[in-house]
């Protein structure tokens, strides 16, 4: 009994080292999976609350890939902006000129693989301009190396299996990511696994399960039987 | 207006030909060819035995209508509306147009010598109305220049033929002992009413004088509405590069549209080639502006699009879908208010990436997802709906969804094991189904039904699945997997 609640404090107090919430600053979210809609899940529920416009920039190998935002899903509490380009330059070169502009809420970026043109140089004038304008801009990259960037906060998401559903136990439910903040510059790097509440919107960060085979009960415990 | 090769000879009878029902007939010749006895619309094989040396070529009738139509284009840079007068005449509404050349006699002269600088020989007159200009450019003196209330006057020596008539109304009038248009003029007009009471416009020398005096009305209907807000840049010299006049041009018109308390939604960049064609560029803003640093930057790797030829001589810019804008103070400060921040960066991006590029999404009426959400240019503004979203609809949408290879399927529910991108996945959990029938009165009949269900593999990636169909539903085989979105 003593020895649970003594977890429970360890559990509380590694609780406590989370990461400060998004500044006005250029973050990379880099997906494992490339079709995993997590990372972008993850960015959204990360970006300040408010109803400011987003510019959304795609190119057009991450369109084909891994599709398009979709607005019934990500709801209407803000405007979107979404430009289509075709090459990664034109993606740097518009979230650049949208970081000019004070009026948009946050400034998203989707770019895949890894360019020649996302250079240590590109991703530094990309945060210098974010700060400079007080803007949150992401990058969400797929099927790309954490090579050298200015980015503030680097992040690794992977999607999890999901919460129990509380009325369907054959159902998934809230959404969990595993996310490592691999290199950051404000706060200390570290790996917690994120649960995201639809219903709400809040997010729920906690340190990972160290043991095994509570992770492994957790959620899908009751899996489907295959024929 | 395209030359291959040197021009013949003037002292060379050429002839133009035209395929006639009895073989080649003469479109048209040239001076030589007149002075040696060829007429028009006599065939070629009997004009060869009356001028031996003639030359003949084809001539390219759809071709010469379409460089008449750039012509007529081009001669705008003299006055804003211009049209085409039948198939070798332009007509050009230079009224107000004039003093920027000193005069009328002085812009004559300088249209004859742009026209000849591109191999074109003019005739040129200026009239009160259609009818008098094209009689006297036609049969008058070189360059004739008719005042207003001195049309009778001037083409009272004229032959009849001057007032655009068909040639058995020519040949009737001939008969009748009328040559000149004065002496048609004298003929008291009941008996003229009288005689040609019933006939069209084009056998009608009344009608026809009427037109020419002035007393009918032809007004001259541009195929476009002249610019209300356009400035004009007068180059020495060919040049092949805008980017210097820019600025300036756009200073102009800003003050143009200062004062009349407007500002412009599109702008067109217009460049006249010296080689008598016409180049455009046009550029359009979501907000109306008079900002001539914004509308400048516009046209930013958009002016090597613009074909310069071998050099253009005179540029104009003009103002389109003009609207007013109220200047209103909202701050004691003089800080400019940021609300203009939005609608300038749309601009921008769309001068770039094109309207199509930039956009925004709406909530649709339906459930099909497909449809449940449309995109319209950002250009048209960015709206901000508020209809509530009941369903839980992914993160990302595939376009097109794409088909799954089913490894293990179940009777009920989605497959238990799927290959989408040459992957396997297992399927751990599942809701659903969600059932959203086709919209009979838009999908084509025979259109399946969808099956949608919210499914979670093995490592807890969430996709949406649906199956097309279903078993023995007589609208084709076995029911089709597909992927349509990805949950976050």
């Amino acid at each position: 009994m003593q020895c649970l609640s003594t977890l429970r404090t360890k559990q509380r107090l590694r609780d406590l080292q989370q990461p400060k919430v998004a500044k006005a600053t250029l973050s990379e979210a880099f997906a494992e999976k490339a079709v995993d809609a997590g990372a972008v899940g993850f960015v959204l529920s990360r970006l300040p609350k408010g109803e400011a416009p987003i510019l959304w920039v795609q190119d057009r190998l991450s369109q084909k890939e891994a599709g398009r935002p979709y607005l019934p899903g990500i709801g209407v509490q803000r405007p979107i902006i979404r430009v289509d380009v075709t090459r990664p330059a034109d993606v740097l070169w518009a979230m650049e000129d949208g970081l000019r502009c004070g009026t948009l809420g946050a400034v998203i970026g989707e770019i895949w693989g890894d360019p020649p043109v996302l250079s240590f140089t590109a991703t530094k004038r990309l945060a210098i301009r974010a700060e400079a304008g007080g803007l949150p801009c992401w990058l969400v990259r797929r099927s790309a190396m954490p090579n050298l960037s200015a980015a503030r906060d680097r992040w690794r998401i992977r999607s999890l299996p999901s919460d129990p559903h509380p009325h369907d136990a054959q159902a998934p439910g809230d959404p969990r990511w595993q996310v490592e903040l691999f290199r950051s510059r404000a706060s200390k790097p570290g790996t917690w696994v994120v649960r995201y509440d639809s219903a709400t919107g809040h997010v729920y960060l906690s340190a990972p399960f160290r043991d095994g085979g509570v992770a492994a009960a957790n959620g899908t415990a009751r899996q489907r039987v295959l024929g | 207006m395209e030359r291959q090769g040197n021009a013949s000879s003037d002292d060379i009878p050429l002839v133009l030909a035209r395929e006639g029902t009895h073989g080649p007939v003469v479109y048209a010749t040239n001076r030589a060819g007149r002075l040696s006895g060829i007429s028009m619309g006599s065939r070629v094989v009997d004009m060869r035995a009356i001028c031996p040396e003639m030359q003949v070529e084809y001539a390219d009738v759809a071709g010469d209508a379409a460089a008449l139509q750039r012509l007529m284009l081009w001669v705008r840079r003299w006055c804003p509306w211009s049209v085409t007068d039948g198939a070798d005449g332009l007509i050009l509404d230079t009224t107000g147009s004039d003093h920027l050349m000193a005069g009328e006699v002085a812009m004559l002269i300088e249209m004859e010598t742009g026209l000849s600088l591109l191999g074109l020989t003019s005739q040129l007159a200026v009239a009160p109305t259609w009818g008098a200009a094209w009689g006297l450019a036609r049969y008058g003196t070189v360059r004739s220049v008719c005042p207003e209330g001195g049309v009778a006057q001037h083409m009272a020596a004229l032959p009849v033929a001057s007032l655009r008539l068909d040639t058995d109304t020519l040949l009737l009038l001939q008969r009748l002992g009328l040559k000149t248009v004065g002496q048609l003029a004298d003929v008291p007009r009941l008996s003229l009413t009288r005689r040609f009471a019933k006939t069209e416009l084009a056998r009608n020398p009344l009608m026809r004088l009427d037109q020419a005096m002035g007393v009918l009305a032809e007004p001259v209907a541009s195929v476009d509405a002249p610019p209300t807000f356009w400035v004009q840049a007068r180059l020495p010299e060919p040049i092949f590069d805008p980017t210097h006049y820019l600025p300036g041009l756009c200073e102009d018109l800003c003050c143009a549209l200062a004062k009349a308390g407007s500002g412009c939604r599109r702008l067109y960049l217009t460049v006249y080639r010296t080689d008598g064609e016409v180049s455009s560029l046009s550029v359009a803003t979501s907000h109306p502006s008079r900002d001539p640093d914004h509308l400048r930057r516009l046209f930013n790797d958009r002016l090597e699009k613009i074909n310069p030829g071998f050099g253009f001589d005179l540029i104009t810019l003009e103002a389109g879908a003009v609207e007013p804008i109220d200047v209103v103070q909202t701050r004691l400060d003089g800080q400019t208010e940021n609300d203009l921040a939005l609608p300038r960066l749309i601009d921008r991006l769309t001068a770039k990436f094109g309207a199509k590029a930039v956009k925004v999404p709406v909530l649709k009426d339906s459930h099909v997802p497909e449809r449940a959400e449309g995109w319209r240019p950002a250009l048209n503004g960015v709206g901000h709906d508020r209809a509530a979203i009941a369903r839980s609809r992914p993160l990302r949408m595939l376009d097109p969804a794409e088909e799954v290879r089913v490894l293990y399927a179940v009777p009920e529910g989605p497959p238990a094991q799927f290959i989408w991108r040459r992957q396997t996945h297992r399927v751990a959990r599942y809701q659903g189904p969600e059932r959203i029938a086709p919209e009979w009165w838009k999908d084509r009949p025979g259109t399946r039904l969808r099956d949608y269900f919210r499914v979670e593999n093995h490592e807890g990636q969430r996709f949406w699945l649906y199956r097309e169909g279903l078993h023995e539903d007589g609208r084709g085989g076995d029911p089709r997997w597909f992927v349509q979105g990805m949950f976050e």
